[in-house]
């Protein structure tokens, strides 16, 4: 039994069942109970319960593949690259790798694959890799699922780095899902908080789930390396500093190591007069209170104005007034911008979940209860027709100058 | 073509609500669902089984009341439900469960294609599906939002190194990947592994017929040892990541109301917006 109550502590006090993030908890004749077909054994009772009445077997050394912890050392950054253009989530982790490696008294590297990266490799350094793992190949010139994962695995073992971070991008996703498999390693999907534990040395990944309505931190204890995918727009990029440098490390990959059972045959680039949305700081975002699709012409108006990318909810884009890949929320993106302008959505939870981090939330709705005005940091009660052009209008004016 | 879709069940967000007092999820009489990305899986699922031929079979990990998912897939048109539950895999991360799930697909046997959804709605990690691919070792292609053209004619044995001129082997599927800037257009040998998005498709309601049939199917019970999982790969145990905390942040609450002439709104508005960080 992994987790059990001591009956003779337990007082029927009921913190736990507040405390317990699954609803596993019942008082039963004045005694707690667990559902062990609900609980996860995620230990949030054990600090809610006054009489240490709560019982939980947590596994200190894992048995299986326990790599000598000490071995590993540095923090490393997956530098994802499209059409040879490092992204900017990569110079988001760098800075945080900083500040990681600093606490670690470590190096910092990043790991570049591709072609014709020369330029890249520079910045990287610049913008604060102490040293650069670069991979170049034709083969390697455009993201796939095998060579990438082979590679990485390969340098993951040859130089045994402590911490690993990557985007939380459909690249950085698919990629580093496989390469923990394949190494045997813990992986955090999606952190928002990455810090050092100052005893233990050990990193601390603090990500959402249920859609942001709860926040957990997550360790890896046993495992190395230790390995998160971190959100976009999270922490905010490095500058770049000539001064800076650092150590190449060029290294070379033949034979299985590119074989791909699957084969990239085009690339088709579709939100053509907007920037994409994981990588918006500001998102013009339309529901159903935009009555039709030609209205949204107006929002990719103020978008442009702003330099801002254009988002919708569930309800505009099963109606069929714009394509899927804008639609933010659980079944769509989750995005975090600095602003996210929202235009006649109401803000059921499900769209919530999909924008609620983000910094500044302006709400444009007429209906003075729509929930998206909880959520607001700004809420406009009025007509999205006449405040949209006006807000157009006054930005164009005073960006102007 | 012998199809397997792997499905979660997760708690009903719309349900999600945030006790004041003590800052926590309630979870009392939420109601259970199918994660909403794995319906698009399962009717894809069923219409490549529709098209092609074959088997289509569910499997899912979870309590014993999981099962409730697997009759509703069955509802919809696939053939058999198939539920790994058992006291080993509690607490299993995105390592273990994919472990777990990549065991009972070994058991289950030959198969062309698994369908997975995109993530589920609860854990939001998108790991699983890559996890069972890598752990089965097949090729996959995440964040599939359509699929142009299947040739699952020839067998694996059959498929052997005849090379199609421009793409992979004889035995592939041809298909879009959503991304950040629009889509790919990738080729991929079978048998593999898919995540799909909401684009795909439209998932259909059940008939009448199916779920009668949905009620009377026998659901299948594997345990760890059915399945030949090692002891130090499931659960708790198996699971190189722990979490040591949980909590709750603090809600977000509404701000500054906006009321008035158009011209005085969009003027404050214009303001604390540049103030904030235009």
């Amino acid at each position: 039994m992994p987790i059990q109550i001591i009956i003779e502590k337990c007082t029927g006090c009921s913190l736990c069942v507040k405390a317990c993030p699954f609803d596993a908890i019942r008082i039963m004749d004045k005694k707690a109970v667990i559902d062990l077909n609900k609980c996860n054994l995620c230990g949030a009772c054990l600090p809610s319960c006054k009489f240490k009445a709560i019982l939980l077997e947590k596994p200190e050394v894992v048995t299986g593949a326990k790599p000598d912890l000490k071995a590993h050392k540095g923090v490393w950054v997956f530098a994802e690259q499209k059409k040879g253009k490092v992204q900017p989530v990569v110079y988001e982790l760098l800075g945080k790798a900083r500040e990681l490696a600093a606490s670690l008294r470590a190096e910092v590297a990043a790991v570049l694959l591709g072609e014709h990266l020369e330029e890249e490799i520079q910045e990287l350094i610049w913008r604060g890799a102490d040293k650069v793992y670069v991979v170049e190949k034709r083969e390697l010139a455009n993201f796939q699922d095998e060579p990438y994962t082979n590679i990485l695995v390969e340098l993951i073992k040859k130089y045994k780095p402590e911490i690993v971070l990557c985007g939380a991008t459909s690249i950085g996703r698919s990629l580093i899902s496989r390469v923990a498999v394949k190494l045997r390693v813990g992986l955090t999907a999606d952190c928002t908080g990455l810090d050092i534990d100052p005893q233990r040395k050990i990193l601390l990944q603090t990500r959402p789930a249920f859609g942001g309505n709860i926040m957990a931190t997550i360790i890896s204890p046993n495992y190395r390396p230790q390995m998160a995918t971190v959100r976009h727009k999270v922490f905010p990029e490095t500058v770049s500093d000539i001064k800076r440098r650092g150590k190449i490390i060029r290294e070379n990959f033949d034979g299985p190591f590119l074989v791909s059972r699957s084969k990239l045959l085009d690339i088709i680039e579709e939100i053509e007069s907007t920037v994409n949305l994981a990588e918006a700081d500001i998102i013009v975002s339309g529901g159903r209170g935009m009555n039709g699709p030609e209205n949204f012409k107006i929002l990719e108006g103020l978008a442009k104005v702003l330099g801002a990318a254009v988002g919708a909810s569930r309800a505009a884009v099963d109606s069929g007034w714009i394509p899927y890949s804008h639609q933010v929320g659980q079944t769509g993106r989750t995005v975090s911008p600095k602003i996210y302008i929202a235009c006649g959505i109401s803000g059921q939870i499900q769209h919530l979940v999909g924008m609620q981090s983000s910094k500044i939330i302006v709400a444009i709705n007429k209906d003075p209860d729509a929930p998206i005005f909880k959520v607001a940091t700004y809420g406009i009660v009025a007509d999205l027709f006449q405040i949209i052009p006006a807000l157009t209008k006054k930005f164009k004016e005073s960006l102007k100058k | 073509m012998n199809i397997i879709v792997c499905i979660k069940q997760v708690p009903e967000t719309t349900e999600v609500k945030i006790n004041p007092e003590t800052n926590t999820l309630i979870r009392e009489g939420v109601k259970s669902i199918v994660n909403p990305f794995d319906a698009y899986a399962i009717e894809e699922g069923v219409r490549l089984k529709e098209k092609f031929g074959g088997k289509a079979t569910v499997i899912t990990m979870g309590p014993p009341q999981a099962e409730a998912v697997l009759r509703e897939a069955i509802s919809v048109g696939i053939d058999e439900g198939i539920l790994l539950s058992d006291r080993a895999f509690a607490g299993s991360d995105t390592w273990a469960t994919s472990y777990a799930l990549s065991a009972a697909i070994k058991k289950i046997g030959a198969f062309d294609l698994i369908v997975c959804g995109k993530q589920a709605s609860d854990g939001d990690t998108a790991q699983v599906g890559p996890g069972i691919s890598a752990h089965l070792d097949v090729p996959q292609v995440t964040y599939v939002k359509k699929i142009e053209e299947v040739n699952p004619a020839l067998s694996t044995m059959e498929s052997g190194n005849t090379e199609r001129k421009g793409g992979v082997k004889d035995k592939f599927m041809r298909v879009e990947r959503m991304t950040e800037e629009g889509y790919e257009i990738i080729e991929v040998s079978l048998p593999a592994l898919i995540t799909v998005v909401k684009e795909i498709n439209t998932p259909r309601l059940p008939s009448l017929k199916g779920m009668m049939r949905a009620k009377q199917a026998k659901i299948i019970h594997w345990k760890a040892s059915d399945i030949e999982a090692e002891s130090n790969c499931v659960g708790l145990t198996g699971s190189p990541t722990q979490v040591v905390r949980i909590f709750t942040p603090p809600p977000r609450v509404g701000g500054r109301i906006f009321k008035g002439e158009t011209q005085e709104i969009v003027e404050k508005l214009a303001e604390v917006l540049r103030k904030g960080v235009l």
